[in-house]
């Protein structure tokens, strides 16, 4: 196994949005599933992870296990493909009611259509007793939402949930995601790569690099003030509405390979702002501003982004 | 679903067709001439050997004897066995629940074996417990049956005195009786489908499990027995269940060497008495018979891939 990932810490709030974004291939998946416990068996995890103050690292399989679902929940990028071509929607809820919250077969099918009936999906008590390829994406989504949510988790990740939906459909789910984050009280980790995401529906964002957290800071913060020449590059590769005719700005070169990082910052190769000693060593994640961190050695970029804008 | 099954069967009815004039026509081509057989000792006389080929209609044009069997097939006449005297159907009703006694129990066997190793092959991938199992279905595919028959009998036979070596006790003369002088050929017959439902079990399984909703069920927390033996295996048997049928049918068309080995009076020993004999009614009744069971378990292997792939239901 590849040293993917290196050195990331992040902390996700109840009933808040934490965005983590960064380009394919960064780590973002990775880091969740390792969380979730749903990586490969020869994959290595050292570090910890808590949920309420439970290490979620140090337990074993089958604790992990019980927590799945039931404190932590997960739904993935690929609504088609993610739902059992074999089993009705409701009963793929009503499973997991099953397994965490021990109801007899009826009282969870009930929940299910409930659960379903929560996540926006018109004639529930229908749809419920419907394979998925009898549902659409957007609808496959809400099952794998309703899925995560029946049991109520402390903590939901979500991995680029919307990805492979419609425009339309997107804006949907997200804004059902932050219903009933607010509703629950549920911790929400937002994986993504779409800036127009983060600045809608996050409240933290951690942005990776490959494999490295580059900057960590408030939503609002981070748009108004990024303090990495990664995340500006980001934010200059992001279509704004209303700007029209005017060239995106992309950043030079392309994501490193992991099997042999640069040395030192693993963004010193592409970064317009990179010095000699930027190769030296990893740069440490500082706080340059209250809650604002940035793994940049030149940080503050004030001074710079006035003359290379 | 009643529109789907008539057209099946439309299908059914053309492939037949093909499937009778084949069976007619190839034996036209086996060496050696019936008449003389039958004939015997009185084979020098052309006065007889001329009053037996008229009474079989073997003087006549082969298109002519064609519609002629087949016409008699399509009012249920098998016509008579040339040999023995009897009607061909009656001897294809008594030899069938012989061999589909023989099938079932290889059946039952092939599966109880087959799929487990097939899945936990699959689930300890690269393992000690995966190289047992592939090395035992090599071995079972490998293993010529008669052989395999031979040791049995001399082990268990010969040398244990445990299960009687050959012959046949049917289900209801004496039940248990019936199943000793059975268990060997099925057990001979049923280890050499295991071996193939064993791997194709393995192949779906593996595929099953890199899916996407296979990550879903663990996501939810279930066991990884109710991930593997619910989420996966539901969809991995979709394509063994068809294999599964047409196995099936293999085994129904009866075991030739097997039977020969075990001395089980099937439809086996039945079609090599009749080919020897060159008992021409007996090999195309037989044979026919066979094709009709063939085509109707695949029938049945559709109606069951529906039963349990969703996806094909309302089509």
């Amino acid at each position: 196994m590849l040293g993917i990932l290196d050195a990331i810490s992040f902390r996700a709030e109840a009933g808040k949005t934490l965005a983590i974004v960064g380009e394919s291939g960064c780590g973002k998946s990775v880091a969740s599933l390792a969380i979730m416990g749903l990586l490969p068996e020869n994959a290595e995890v050292s570090g910890s992870a808590r949920l309420m103050g439970r290490d979620l690292l140090g337990m074993s399989t089958e604790e992990r296990r019980a927590l799945r679902g039931a404190e932590m929940a997960m739904i993935f990028q690929e609504p088609m493909t993610s739902l059992n071509p074999a089993f009705t929607a409701g009963e793929q809820v009503a499973e997991a009611l099953r397994l965490h919250q021990r109801l007899d077969h009826d009282a969870a099918f009930k929940a299910a259509v409930a659960m379903l009936e929560k996540v926006r999906i018109p004639d529930a008590a229908r749809r419920a007793r419907q394979y998925p390829h009898q549902l659409s994406g957007g609808m496959r989504q809400r099952v794998m939402i309703a899925i995560a949510l029946a049991c109520r988790p402390k903590l939901l990740i979500a991995d680029e949930p919307t990805t492979a939906l419609d425009v339309t459909v997107q804006a949907q789910i997200l804004a059902l995601l932050d219903d009933l984050k607010r509703e629950t009280g549920t911790a929400v980790i937002l994986i993504t790569h779409d800036l127009g995401v983060v600045a809608d529906h996050a409240d933290d964002v951690v942005v990776m690099y490959a494999g490295r957290v580059a900057e960590q800071a408030r939503a609002a913060d981070l748009f108004a003030r990024p303090e990495h020449p990664y995340t500006v590059g980001l934010l200059g590769a992001a279509p704004a509405a209303g700007v029209r005719g005017e060239r995106l700005a992309s950043i030079e070169g392309t994501v490193p390979d992991l099997r042999a990082p640069p040395p030192g910052c693993r963004f010193a190769p592409r970064c317009p702002f990179a010095v000699a000693r930027c190769a030296e060593g990893a740069p440490p994640l500082a706080e340059v501003a209250p809650g604002h961190f940035s793994a940049c050695l030149r940080a503050p970029l004030d001074a710079m982004l006035g003359v290379a804008a | 679903m009643w529109v789907w099954l008539l057209k099946r069967i439309g299908q059914v009815l053309p492939t037949l067709f093909i499937l009778s004039i084949l069976i007619f026509g190839l034996q036209q081509l086996m060496p050696g001439d019936p008449a003389l057989i039958l004939a015997g000792e009185e084979r020098g006389d052309p006065q007889v050997l001329a009053q037996i080929r008229a009474e079989l209609r073997l003087d006549r044009p082969i298109y002519e004897q064609y519609l002629y069997w087949i016409g008699n097939v399509l009012t249920g006449d098998f016509g008579f066995s040339w040999r023995i005297r009897m009607p061909v159907s009656q001897l294809i009703l008594d030899k069938l629940p012989v061999t589909a006694q023989l099938a079932a129990m290889s059946f039952i066997i092939a599966v109880l074996i087959g799929v487990p190793a097939g899945i936990i092959s699959a689930v300890k991938r690269d393992r000690p417990a995966d190289w047992v199992a592939n090395g035992v279905a090599l071995f079972g595919i490998s293993t010529p049956n008669f052989w395999l028959g031979i040791m049995m009998i001399l082990f268990f036979s010969v040398e244990l005195g445990w299960l009687p070596p050959s012959g046949y006790v049917p289900l209801t003369e004496d039940f248990w009786q019936s199943i000793a002088t059975t268990i060997m050929p099925a057990f001979v017959l049923g280890t050499g489908v295991a071996s193939v439902l064993m791997r194709h079990t393995r192949a779906a399984m593996l595929t099953a499990l890199s899916q996407d909703y296979v990550r879903t069920a663990r996501a939810k927390g279930l066991r990884e027995r109710v991930v593997v033996w619910k989420h996966a295996l539901r969809n991995a048997l979709i394509p063994v269940v068809t294999l599964g049928a047409i196995e099936f049918g293999r085994l129904l068309a009866g075991a030739v060497l097997t039977e020969q080995v075990f001395t089980i009076p099937g439809f086996g020993k039945l079609i090599v008495d009749a080919v020897f004999n060159r008992d021409y009614p007996v090999v195309q009744g037989v044979v026919l018979a066979t094709a009709l069971i063939f085509v109707l378990l695949s029938l049945v292997a559709d109606l069951l891939y529906m039963a349990i792939n969703p996806r094909l239901r309302q089509a």
